[in-house]
Protein backbone atom coordinates (compact mmCIF):
# COMPACT_ATOMS: atom_id res chain seq x y z
CA UNK A 1 0.00 0.00 0.00
CA UNK A 2 2.75 2.45 0.96
CA UNK A 3 4.52 1.63 -2.23
CA UNK A 4 1.35 2.41 -4.16
CA UNK A 5 0.90 5.78 -2.45
CA UNK A 6 4.52 6.65 -3.10
CA UNK A 7 4.22 5.82 -6.77
CA UNK A 8 0.97 7.77 -7.00
CA UNK A 9 2.67 10.86 -5.61
CA UNK A 10 5.37 10.25 -8.09
CA UNK A 11 2.75 10.17 -10.82
CA UNK A 12 1.18 13.38 -9.65
CA UNK A 13 4.52 15.13 -9.79
CA UNK A 14 4.94 14.58 -13.49
CA UNK A 15 2.39 17.03 -14.65
CA UNK A 16 2.92 16.76 -18.38
CA UNK A 17 0.87 13.58 -18.53
CA UNK A 18 -2.89 14.00 -18.54
CA UNK A 19 -3.71 10.31 -18.13
CA UNK A 20 -1.65 8.11 -15.86
CA UNK A 21 -2.58 4.50 -15.29
CA UNK A 22 -0.64 2.36 -12.87
CA UNK A 23 -1.10 -1.38 -12.35
CA UNK A 24 -4.75 -1.28 -13.41
CA UNK A 25 -6.44 -4.67 -13.02
CA UNK A 26 -10.01 -5.92 -13.42
CA UNK A 27 -11.12 -9.40 -12.51
CA UNK A 28 -14.57 -10.83 -13.18
CA UNK A 29 -14.56 -13.91 -10.95
CA UNK A 30 -11.58 -15.95 -12.12
CA UNK A 31 -11.33 -14.19 -15.45
CA UNK A 32 -8.75 -11.39 -15.61
CA UNK A 33 -10.07 -8.92 -18.18
CA UNK A 34 -7.40 -6.28 -17.60
CA UNK A 35 -4.12 -7.52 -16.18
CA UNK A 36 -1.89 -5.02 -14.40
CA UNK A 37 -1.60 -2.43 -17.17
CA UNK A 38 0.35 0.82 -16.83
CA UNK A 39 0.67 3.63 -19.34
CA UNK A 40 0.67 7.38 -19.65
CA UNK A 41 -0.84 9.76 -22.17
CA UNK A 42 0.72 13.17 -22.71
CA UNK A 43 -1.29 16.36 -22.63
CA UNK A 44 -2.71 17.21 -26.06
CA UNK A 45 -1.83 13.77 -27.43
CA UNK A 46 -3.92 11.71 -29.82
CA UNK A 47 -3.65 8.25 -28.34
CA UNK A 48 -4.93 5.04 -29.93
CA UNK A 49 -5.72 2.08 -27.70
CA UNK A 50 -5.77 -0.96 -29.96
CA UNK A 51 -6.46 -4.61 -29.47
CA UNK A 52 -8.47 -7.58 -30.74
CA UNK A 53 -12.01 -8.24 -29.52
CA UNK A 54 -12.15 -9.03 -25.85
CA UNK A 55 -8.62 -7.75 -25.23
CA UNK A 56 -9.81 -5.40 -22.48
CA UNK A 57 -10.12 -2.06 -24.29
CA UNK A 58 -13.66 -1.18 -23.31
CA UNK A 59 -13.20 -2.54 -19.78
CA UNK A 60 -10.21 -0.22 -19.35
CA UNK A 61 -12.19 2.77 -20.60
CA UNK A 62 -15.06 1.91 -18.28
CA UNK A 63 -12.67 1.94 -15.32
CA UNK A 64 -11.08 5.21 -16.37
CA UNK A 65 -14.48 6.88 -16.80
CA UNK A 66 -15.92 5.88 -13.37
CA UNK A 67 -18.38 3.34 -14.75
CA UNK A 68 -16.66 0.23 -13.41
CA UNK A 69 -14.67 -0.12 -10.21
CA UNK A 70 -11.12 -1.47 -10.76
CA UNK A 71 -10.03 -4.55 -8.81
CA UNK A 72 -6.60 -3.04 -8.30
CA UNK A 73 -4.42 -0.19 -9.50
CA UNK A 74 -4.46 3.57 -9.73
CA UNK A 75 -5.71 6.05 -12.32
CA UNK A 76 -5.09 9.77 -12.59
CA UNK A 77 -7.07 11.89 -15.04
CA UNK A 78 -5.76 15.44 -15.25
CA UNK A 79 -4.20 14.84 -11.82
CA UNK A 80 -7.47 13.62 -10.30
CA UNK A 81 -8.14 10.13 -8.99
CA UNK A 82 -11.58 9.30 -10.46
CA UNK A 83 -12.30 6.83 -7.67
CA UNK A 84 -11.68 9.42 -4.96
CA UNK A 85 -13.05 12.55 -6.53
CA UNK A 86 -15.63 11.27 -8.95
CA UNK A 87 -17.38 14.48 -9.92
CA UNK A 88 -14.20 16.46 -10.52
CA UNK A 89 -12.84 13.64 -12.68
CA UNK A 90 -16.13 13.39 -14.56
CA UNK A 91 -16.05 17.08 -15.41
CA UNK A 92 -12.58 16.69 -16.88
CA UNK A 93 -13.50 14.19 -19.59
CA UNK A 94 -16.05 13.75 -22.33
CA UNK A 95 -16.93 10.35 -23.77
CA UNK A 96 -18.44 8.85 -26.89
CA UNK A 97 -19.52 5.32 -26.06
CA UNK A 98 -19.31 2.29 -28.30
CA UNK A 99 -23.13 1.97 -28.20
CA UNK A 100 -25.29 5.01 -28.89
CA UNK A 101 -26.20 7.11 -25.85
CA UNK A 102 -28.47 9.78 -27.30
CA UNK A 103 -32.13 10.09 -26.48
CA UNK A 104 -33.70 9.41 -29.84
CA UNK A 105 -37.08 10.81 -28.85
CA UNK A 106 -35.49 14.19 -28.21
CA UNK A 107 -34.18 16.77 -30.65
CA UNK A 108 -30.54 17.63 -31.28
CA UNK A 109 -30.89 20.78 -29.23
CA UNK A 110 -32.62 19.02 -26.33
CA UNK A 111 -29.92 16.37 -26.16
CA UNK A 112 -27.26 19.06 -25.97
CA UNK A 113 -29.26 21.13 -23.50
CA UNK A 114 -29.72 18.18 -21.12
CA UNK A 115 -26.02 17.51 -21.16
CA UNK A 116 -25.34 21.15 -20.37
CA UNK A 117 -27.71 21.08 -17.42
CA UNK A 118 -26.31 17.81 -16.08
CA UNK A 119 -22.84 19.38 -16.14
CA UNK A 120 -24.19 22.62 -14.63
CA UNK A 121 -22.97 24.87 -17.43
CA UNK A 122 -24.40 28.39 -16.99
CA UNK A 123 -27.13 29.16 -19.49
CA UNK A 124 -25.33 31.89 -21.43
CA UNK A 125 -22.15 29.85 -21.85
CA UNK A 126 -24.22 26.80 -22.73
CA UNK A 127 -26.10 28.52 -25.53
CA UNK A 128 -22.99 29.95 -27.10
CA UNK A 129 -21.00 26.74 -26.84
CA UNK A 130 -23.88 24.65 -28.22
CA UNK A 131 -24.15 26.76 -31.33
CA UNK A 132 -20.38 26.76 -31.81
CA UNK A 133 -20.09 22.98 -31.54
CA UNK A 134 -23.19 22.16 -33.59
CA UNK A 135 -21.81 24.35 -36.36
CA UNK A 136 -18.48 22.54 -36.23
CA UNK A 137 -20.14 19.13 -36.67
CA UNK A 138 -22.54 20.60 -39.24
CA UNK A 139 -25.74 19.88 -37.36
CA UNK A 140 -26.83 23.42 -36.55
CA UNK A 141 -29.41 23.34 -39.36
CA UNK A 142 -30.88 20.20 -37.83
CA UNK A 143 -31.01 21.44 -34.26
CA UNK A 144 -34.76 20.97 -33.98
CA UNK A 145 -34.91 17.54 -35.63
CA UNK A 146 -35.62 14.43 -33.58
CA UNK A 147 -32.49 12.32 -33.27
CA UNK A 148 -34.35 9.19 -34.40
CA UNK A 149 -34.50 10.66 -37.90
CA UNK A 150 -30.69 10.83 -38.10
CA UNK A 151 -28.22 8.54 -39.87
CA UNK A 152 -25.52 6.73 -37.92
CA UNK A 153 -22.92 9.30 -38.91
CA UNK A 154 -25.06 12.25 -37.83
CA UNK A 155 -25.68 10.62 -34.45
CA UNK A 156 -21.96 10.12 -33.99
CA UNK A 157 -21.26 13.75 -34.82
CA UNK A 158 -23.87 14.86 -32.32
CA UNK A 159 -22.37 12.62 -29.65
CA UNK A 160 -18.93 14.12 -30.26
CA UNK A 161 -20.34 17.66 -30.04
CA UNK A 162 -22.19 16.77 -26.86
CA UNK A 163 -19.12 15.19 -25.29
CA UNK A 164 -17.23 18.45 -25.79
CA UNK A 165 -19.91 20.80 -24.47
CA UNK A 166 -18.45 21.11 -20.96
CA UNK A 167 -14.91 21.89 -22.19
CA UNK A 168 -13.35 18.59 -21.16
CA UNK A 169 -9.60 18.14 -21.09
CA UNK A 170 -9.83 14.57 -22.39
CA UNK A 171 -12.17 13.03 -24.95
CA UNK A 172 -12.64 9.24 -24.82
CA UNK A 173 -13.88 7.70 -28.05
CA UNK A 174 -14.75 4.00 -27.98
CA UNK A 175 -14.85 2.83 -31.61
CA UNK A 176 -16.29 6.14 -32.82
CA UNK A 177 -16.36 5.18 -36.49
CA UNK A 178 -17.76 1.66 -36.20
CA UNK A 179 -20.26 0.91 -38.94
CA UNK A 180 -19.79 4.21 -40.79
CA UNK A 181 -18.90 4.64 -44.45
CA UNK A 182 -15.41 5.90 -45.45
CA UNK A 183 -16.66 9.41 -46.25
CA UNK A 184 -18.26 9.85 -42.84
CA UNK A 185 -15.26 8.33 -41.10
CA UNK A 186 -12.99 10.74 -42.88
CA UNK A 187 -15.19 13.68 -41.86
CA UNK A 188 -15.32 12.61 -38.24
CA UNK A 189 -11.55 12.29 -38.00
CA UNK A 190 -11.15 15.71 -39.57
CA UNK A 191 -13.33 17.26 -36.84
CA UNK A 192 -11.50 15.37 -34.14
CA UNK A 193 -8.06 16.36 -35.40
CA UNK A 194 -9.15 19.99 -35.64
CA UNK A 195 -10.61 19.96 -32.14
CA UNK A 196 -7.41 18.44 -30.83
CA UNK A 197 -5.51 21.32 -32.37
CA UNK A 198 -7.82 24.25 -31.60
CA UNK A 199 -8.95 23.24 -28.12
CA UNK A 200 -5.85 21.27 -27.03
CA UNK A 201 -8.05 18.33 -26.08
CA UNK A 202 -6.35 15.02 -25.45
CA UNK A 203 -7.95 12.30 -27.57
CA UNK A 204 -8.01 8.72 -26.31
CA UNK A 205 -9.64 6.36 -28.78
CA UNK A 206 -10.10 2.71 -29.67
CA UNK A 207 -10.73 1.40 -33.16
CA UNK A 208 -10.56 -1.73 -35.27
CA UNK A 209 -9.63 0.26 -38.37
CA UNK A 210 -5.84 0.19 -38.27
CA UNK A 211 -5.37 2.68 -41.08
CA UNK A 212 -7.31 5.22 -38.97
CA UNK A 213 -4.95 4.72 -36.06
CA UNK A 214 -1.96 4.94 -38.38
CA UNK A 215 -3.16 8.22 -39.87
CA UNK A 216 -4.47 9.92 -36.77
CA UNK A 217 -2.66 8.67 -33.67
CA UNK A 218 0.66 10.01 -32.48
CA UNK A 219 0.97 7.29 -29.83
CA UNK A 220 -0.36 3.74 -29.95
CA UNK A 221 -0.74 1.15 -27.23
CA UNK A 222 -1.63 -2.42 -28.10
CA UNK A 223 -3.46 -4.50 -25.54
CA UNK A 224 -3.97 -8.24 -25.83
CA UNK A 225 -5.33 -10.72 -23.29
CA UNK A 226 -5.60 -7.85 -20.83
CA UNK A 227 -1.91 -6.90 -21.06
CA UNK A 228 -0.23 -4.05 -22.91
CA UNK A 229 2.23 -5.68 -25.29
CA UNK A 230 3.55 -2.61 -27.09
CA UNK A 231 3.46 1.15 -26.82
CA UNK A 232 5.15 3.55 -29.26
CA UNK A 233 4.50 5.84 -32.20
CA UNK A 234 2.98 4.09 -35.24
CA UNK A 235 6.20 4.46 -37.24
CA UNK A 236 8.29 2.98 -34.44
CA UNK A 237 5.95 0.02 -34.15
CA UNK A 238 6.23 -0.61 -37.88
CA UNK A 239 10.00 -0.28 -37.77
CA UNK A 240 10.28 -2.61 -34.78
CA UNK A 241 8.15 -5.32 -36.42
CA UNK A 242 9.69 -4.64 -39.85
CA UNK A 243 6.26 -4.12 -41.44
CA UNK A 244 4.92 -1.48 -43.81
CA UNK A 245 1.50 -0.81 -42.28
CA UNK A 246 0.19 -0.59 -38.75
CA UNK A 247 -2.27 -3.36 -39.57
CA UNK A 248 0.59 -5.75 -40.39
CA UNK A 249 2.46 -4.66 -37.28
CA UNK A 250 -0.69 -5.23 -35.23
CA UNK A 251 -1.16 -8.73 -36.66
CA UNK A 252 2.46 -9.58 -36.08
CA UNK A 253 2.22 -8.52 -32.45
CA UNK A 254 -1.14 -10.05 -31.62
CA UNK A 255 -1.08 -13.11 -33.88
CA UNK A 256 -3.69 -13.97 -36.49
CA UNK A 257 -5.94 -16.35 -34.59
CA UNK A 258 -9.56 -15.22 -34.35
CA UNK A 259 -10.68 -14.44 -30.79
CA UNK A 260 -13.74 -16.35 -29.74
CA UNK A 261 -15.92 -14.45 -27.36
CA UNK A 262 -18.94 -16.01 -25.74
CA UNK A 263 -22.08 -13.96 -26.19
CA UNK A 264 -23.25 -12.20 -23.07
CA UNK A 265 -26.42 -10.30 -22.18
CA UNK A 266 -25.15 -7.12 -23.84
CA UNK A 267 -24.44 -8.91 -27.11
CA UNK A 268 -27.98 -10.25 -27.04
CA UNK A 269 -29.29 -6.73 -26.52
CA UNK A 270 -27.21 -5.49 -29.46
CA UNK A 271 -28.66 -8.23 -31.63
CA UNK A 272 -32.20 -7.29 -30.63
CA UNK A 273 -31.43 -3.68 -31.43
CA UNK A 274 -30.23 -4.54 -34.92
CA UNK A 275 -33.40 -6.51 -35.61
CA UNK A 276 -35.53 -3.80 -34.02
CA UNK A 277 -34.00 -1.02 -36.14
CA UNK A 278 -34.49 -2.76 -39.43
CA UNK B 1 -32.03 24.27 -13.59
CA UNK B 2 -32.25 21.32 -11.32
CA UNK B 3 -30.99 17.91 -12.39
CA UNK B 4 -33.98 16.04 -10.96
CA UNK B 5 -36.36 18.37 -12.78
CA UNK B 6 -34.55 17.88 -16.08
CA UNK B 7 -34.66 14.09 -15.81
CA UNK B 8 -38.34 14.26 -14.93
CA UNK B 9 -39.01 16.57 -17.86
CA UNK B 10 -37.21 14.24 -20.23
CA UNK B 11 -39.50 11.32 -19.29
CA UNK B 12 -42.58 13.47 -19.84
CA UNK B 13 -41.39 14.74 -23.20
CA UNK B 14 -40.83 11.18 -24.32
CA UNK B 15 -44.29 10.22 -23.11
CA UNK B 16 -46.15 12.98 -24.90
CA UNK B 17 -44.23 12.31 -28.11
CA UNK B 18 -45.20 8.67 -28.28
CA UNK B 19 -48.92 8.58 -28.87
CA UNK B 20 -48.91 4.88 -29.70
CA UNK B 21 -47.53 4.11 -26.25
CA UNK B 22 -50.27 6.14 -24.55
CA UNK B 23 -53.04 4.46 -26.49
CA UNK B 24 -51.47 0.99 -26.49
CA UNK B 25 -51.19 0.76 -22.74
CA UNK B 26 -54.82 1.79 -22.28
CA UNK B 27 -56.14 -1.16 -24.28
CA UNK B 28 -55.89 -3.89 -21.69
CA UNK B 29 -57.37 -2.01 -18.70
CA UNK B 30 -60.25 -0.75 -20.82
CA UNK B 31 -60.94 -4.25 -22.11
CA UNK B 32 -61.12 -5.50 -18.53
CA UNK B 33 -63.42 -2.64 -17.58
CA UNK B 34 -65.84 -3.15 -20.44
CA UNK B 35 -65.81 -6.95 -20.69
CA UNK B 36 -65.94 -7.71 -16.98
CA UNK B 37 -67.94 -4.63 -16.06
CA UNK B 38 -70.78 -5.30 -18.41
CA UNK B 39 -70.36 -9.08 -18.43
CA UNK B 40 -70.45 -9.69 -14.69
CA UNK B 41 -72.55 -6.63 -13.83
CA UNK B 42 -75.93 -8.44 -13.70
CA UNK B 43 -74.63 -11.24 -11.44
CA UNK B 44 -72.97 -8.70 -9.14
CA UNK B 45 -76.23 -6.84 -8.79
CA UNK B 46 -78.19 -10.04 -8.20
CA UNK B 47 -75.80 -10.89 -5.38
CA UNK B 48 -76.81 -7.62 -3.78
CA UNK B 49 -73.40 -5.91 -4.18
CA UNK B 50 -74.61 -3.00 -6.32
CA UNK B 51 -73.06 -1.56 -9.46
CA UNK B 52 -70.08 -3.64 -10.67
CA UNK B 53 -68.69 -0.96 -13.00
CA UNK B 54 -68.39 1.39 -10.03
CA UNK B 55 -66.72 -1.36 -8.04
CA UNK B 56 -64.34 -2.27 -10.87
CA UNK B 57 -63.08 1.21 -11.85
CA UNK B 58 -60.61 1.61 -8.93
CA UNK B 59 -59.20 -1.85 -9.68
CA UNK B 60 -58.79 -1.13 -13.37
CA UNK B 61 -57.11 2.21 -12.64
CA UNK B 62 -54.65 0.35 -10.42
CA UNK B 63 -54.05 -2.15 -13.21
CA UNK B 64 -53.29 0.57 -15.74
CA UNK B 65 -50.89 2.14 -13.28
CA UNK B 66 -48.88 -0.96 -12.41
CA UNK B 67 -48.47 -1.92 -16.08
CA UNK B 68 -47.03 1.46 -16.98
CA UNK B 69 -45.07 1.83 -13.75
CA UNK B 70 -43.37 -1.59 -13.70
CA UNK B 71 -42.55 -1.49 -17.39
CA UNK B 72 -40.74 1.80 -16.98
CA UNK B 73 -38.07 -0.44 -15.49
CA UNK B 74 -37.52 -1.94 -18.94
CA UNK B 75 -36.40 1.49 -20.08
CA UNK B 76 -33.62 1.39 -17.52
CA UNK B 77 -32.22 -1.83 -18.99
CA UNK B 78 -32.52 -0.63 -22.57
CA UNK B 79 -31.27 2.85 -21.74
CA UNK B 80 -28.25 1.51 -19.94
CA UNK B 81 -26.89 0.05 -23.16
CA UNK B 82 -28.46 2.13 -25.92
CA UNK B 83 -29.54 5.34 -24.43
CA UNK B 84 -29.38 8.27 -22.24
CA UNK B 85 -28.74 6.40 -18.98
CA UNK B 86 -25.04 5.88 -19.66
CA UNK B 87 -24.72 9.54 -20.47
CA UNK B 88 -26.20 10.40 -17.07
CA UNK B 89 -24.04 7.82 -15.27
CA UNK B 90 -20.78 9.52 -16.33
CA UNK B 91 -22.14 13.01 -15.58
CA UNK B 92 -21.03 14.76 -12.38
CA UNK B 93 -24.39 14.07 -10.74
CA UNK B 94 -25.19 11.77 -7.83
CA UNK B 95 -26.83 8.46 -8.63
CA UNK B 96 -29.55 9.19 -6.10
CA UNK B 97 -30.66 12.27 -8.05
CA UNK B 98 -30.68 10.31 -11.30
CA UNK B 99 -32.78 7.54 -9.77
CA UNK B 100 -35.14 10.06 -8.17
CA UNK B 101 -35.60 12.10 -11.35
CA UNK B 102 -36.28 9.01 -13.42
CA UNK B 103 -38.63 7.48 -10.87
CA UNK B 104 -40.61 10.68 -10.40
CA UNK B 105 -40.88 10.98 -14.18
CA UNK B 106 -42.05 7.39 -14.54
CA UNK B 107 -44.49 7.81 -11.65
CA UNK B 108 -45.96 10.95 -13.20
CA UNK B 109 -46.52 9.09 -16.45
CA UNK B 110 -48.15 6.15 -14.68
CA UNK B 111 -50.37 8.62 -12.80
CA UNK B 112 -51.40 10.23 -16.08
CA UNK B 113 -52.34 6.79 -17.41
CA UNK B 114 -54.43 6.23 -14.28
CA UNK B 115 -56.13 9.59 -14.74
CA UNK B 116 -56.96 8.85 -18.36
CA UNK B 117 -58.59 5.59 -17.32
CA UNK B 118 -60.55 7.40 -14.61
CA UNK B 119 -61.68 9.97 -17.14
CA UNK B 120 -62.68 7.34 -19.71
CA UNK B 121 -64.61 5.38 -17.11
CA UNK B 122 -67.07 8.29 -16.86
CA UNK B 123 -68.20 7.28 -20.35
CA UNK B 124 -69.24 3.79 -19.24
CA UNK B 125 -71.31 5.19 -16.42
CA UNK B 126 -68.85 5.56 -13.54
CA UNK B 127 -69.78 8.15 -10.91
CA UNK B 128 -67.54 9.07 -7.97
CA UNK B 129 -69.44 9.13 -4.67
CA UNK B 130 -67.85 12.16 -3.12
CA UNK B 131 -66.09 14.77 -5.22
CA UNK B 132 -64.41 16.22 -2.13
CA UNK B 133 -62.41 13.02 -1.80
CA UNK B 134 -61.11 13.25 -5.38
CA UNK B 135 -57.85 15.02 -4.40
CA UNK B 136 -57.15 12.15 -2.01
CA UNK B 137 -57.91 9.70 -4.81
CA UNK B 138 -55.31 11.50 -6.95
CA UNK B 139 -52.85 11.16 -4.10
CA UNK B 140 -53.46 7.40 -4.02
CA UNK B 141 -52.97 7.25 -7.78
CA UNK B 142 -49.61 8.94 -7.41
CA UNK B 143 -48.57 6.81 -4.45
CA UNK B 144 -49.33 3.55 -6.30
CA UNK B 145 -47.45 4.90 -9.33
CA UNK B 146 -44.43 5.84 -7.26
CA UNK B 147 -44.31 2.49 -5.46
CA UNK B 148 -44.37 0.39 -8.60
CA UNK B 149 -42.11 2.63 -10.67
CA UNK B 150 -39.53 2.40 -7.91
CA UNK B 151 -40.01 -1.38 -7.81
CA UNK B 152 -39.56 -1.65 -11.58
CA UNK B 153 -36.39 0.45 -11.41
CA UNK B 154 -35.04 -1.59 -8.50
CA UNK B 155 -35.57 -4.87 -10.37
CA UNK B 156 -34.09 -3.45 -13.59
CA UNK B 157 -31.02 -2.24 -11.71
CA UNK B 158 -29.95 -5.80 -10.94
CA UNK B 159 -30.83 -7.34 -14.32
CA UNK B 160 -28.82 -7.14 -17.52
CA UNK B 161 -31.14 -8.46 -20.16
CA UNK B 162 -34.66 -7.77 -21.29
CA UNK B 163 -35.86 -11.36 -21.36
CA UNK B 164 -35.15 -11.78 -17.68
CA UNK B 165 -37.02 -8.61 -16.90
CA UNK B 166 -40.03 -9.59 -18.98
CA UNK B 167 -40.14 -12.98 -17.29
CA UNK B 168 -40.08 -11.44 -13.83
CA UNK B 169 -42.71 -8.92 -14.82
CA UNK B 170 -45.06 -11.62 -16.05
CA UNK B 171 -44.65 -13.46 -12.78
CA UNK B 172 -45.27 -10.22 -10.91
CA UNK B 173 -47.94 -8.17 -12.69
CA UNK B 174 -50.62 -10.82 -13.06
CA UNK B 175 -50.46 -12.14 -9.47
CA UNK B 176 -50.25 -8.59 -8.10
CA UNK B 177 -53.34 -7.64 -10.04
CA UNK B 178 -55.49 -10.76 -9.58
CA UNK B 179 -54.63 -11.14 -5.89
CA UNK B 180 -55.36 -7.56 -4.93
CA UNK B 181 -59.12 -7.50 -4.73
CA UNK B 182 -59.18 -5.37 -7.86
CA UNK B 183 -61.88 -7.61 -9.31
CA UNK B 184 -63.85 -8.86 -6.30
CA UNK B 185 -64.93 -7.78 -2.80
CA UNK B 186 -62.69 -9.00 0.02
CA UNK B 187 -65.41 -9.79 2.52
CA UNK B 188 -66.20 -13.44 3.20
CA UNK B 189 -63.17 -14.89 1.40
CA UNK B 190 -61.36 -18.06 2.62
CA UNK B 191 -58.82 -17.23 5.30
CA UNK B 192 -55.56 -18.21 3.55
CA UNK B 193 -56.67 -16.36 0.44
CA UNK B 194 -57.33 -13.30 2.56
CA UNK B 195 -53.80 -13.50 4.01
CA UNK B 196 -52.29 -13.60 0.53
CA UNK B 197 -54.27 -10.52 -0.40
CA UNK B 198 -53.26 -8.76 2.79
CA UNK B 199 -49.53 -9.13 2.00
CA UNK B 200 -49.96 -7.71 -1.51
CA UNK B 201 -49.20 -3.98 -1.36
CA UNK B 202 -51.44 -3.30 -4.35
CA UNK B 203 -54.45 -4.41 -2.28
CA UNK B 204 -54.03 -1.30 -0.13
CA UNK B 205 -53.78 0.90 -3.21
CA UNK B 206 -56.96 -0.55 -4.67
CA UNK B 207 -58.69 -0.29 -1.32
CA UNK B 208 -57.64 3.33 -0.85
CA UNK B 209 -58.86 4.22 -4.33
CA UNK B 210 -62.12 2.44 -3.67
CA UNK B 211 -62.56 4.34 -0.43
CA UNK B 212 -61.92 7.70 -2.01
CA UNK B 213 -63.85 7.05 -5.23
CA UNK B 214 -66.89 4.96 -4.20
CA UNK B 215 -66.73 5.07 -0.41
CA UNK B 216 -66.24 1.31 0.04
CA UNK B 217 -63.31 0.17 2.12
CA UNK B 218 -62.01 -3.07 3.56
CA UNK B 219 -58.84 -2.11 5.44
CA UNK B 220 -59.77 1.49 6.25
CA UNK B 221 -58.26 4.68 4.90
CA UNK B 222 -55.64 5.09 7.60
CA UNK B 223 -54.25 1.57 7.16
CA UNK B 224 -54.20 2.02 3.38
CA UNK B 225 -52.20 5.23 3.62
CA UNK B 226 -49.84 3.93 6.26
CA UNK B 227 -49.03 0.63 4.53
CA UNK B 228 -48.72 2.15 1.08
CA UNK B 229 -46.48 5.04 2.08
CA UNK B 230 -44.16 2.96 4.25
CA UNK B 231 -43.69 0.35 1.51
CA UNK B 232 -43.11 3.11 -1.04
CA UNK B 233 -40.40 4.68 1.11
CA UNK B 234 -38.78 1.30 1.76
CA UNK B 235 -38.69 0.44 -1.95
CA UNK B 236 -37.36 3.88 -2.86
CA UNK B 237 -34.49 3.34 -0.42
CA UNK B 238 -33.73 -0.17 -1.68
CA UNK B 239 -34.13 1.01 -5.28
CA UNK B 240 -31.68 3.88 -4.93
CA UNK B 241 -29.18 1.59 -3.27
CA UNK B 242 -29.42 -0.94 -6.12
CA UNK B 243 -29.35 1.83 -8.71
CA UNK B 244 -26.20 3.31 -7.18
CA UNK B 245 -24.53 -0.09 -7.61
CA UNK B 246 -25.15 -0.23 -11.38
CA UNK B 247 -21.91 -0.70 -13.28
CA UNK B 248 -22.34 0.20 -16.89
Amino acid sequence: MLKLIASMENLQARNSNIIEVFGLTKKFGDFVAVDNISFTVGRGEIFAFLGPNGAGKTTSIRMMTTLLAPSKGAILLNGINPWENQDAARKSFGIVFQDPSLDEELTTYENMEFHGILYRIPKEVRKKRMEELLRIVELWDRKNSLVKTFSGGMKRRLEIARGLLHHPKILFLDEPTLGLDPQTRNHIWTYIKNLNKTEQITIFFTTHYMEEAENVARQVAIIDHGKIIAQATPSKLMAKTRTKTLEKAFLKLTGDTIREETANAIDNLRLQRRIHNR
Amino acid sequence: MNVIYVLWLRQLKRYFRSKTRIIGSLGQPLLFLVALGFGLGPIFRKAGEGNYINFLVPGVIAMGIIFTALFSGIEVIWDRQFGFLKETLVAPVSRFKIMLGRTLGGATIASLQGLIILFLSFFVGFKPQNIFLLPLALFFIFLISLLFTALGTAIASVLEDMQGFQLIMNFLIMPLFFLSGALFPLDGLPKTFKIIIAINPLSYGVDGLRHTLINVSHFGLFTDLLVLSSITIAILIIGSYLFSKIQA
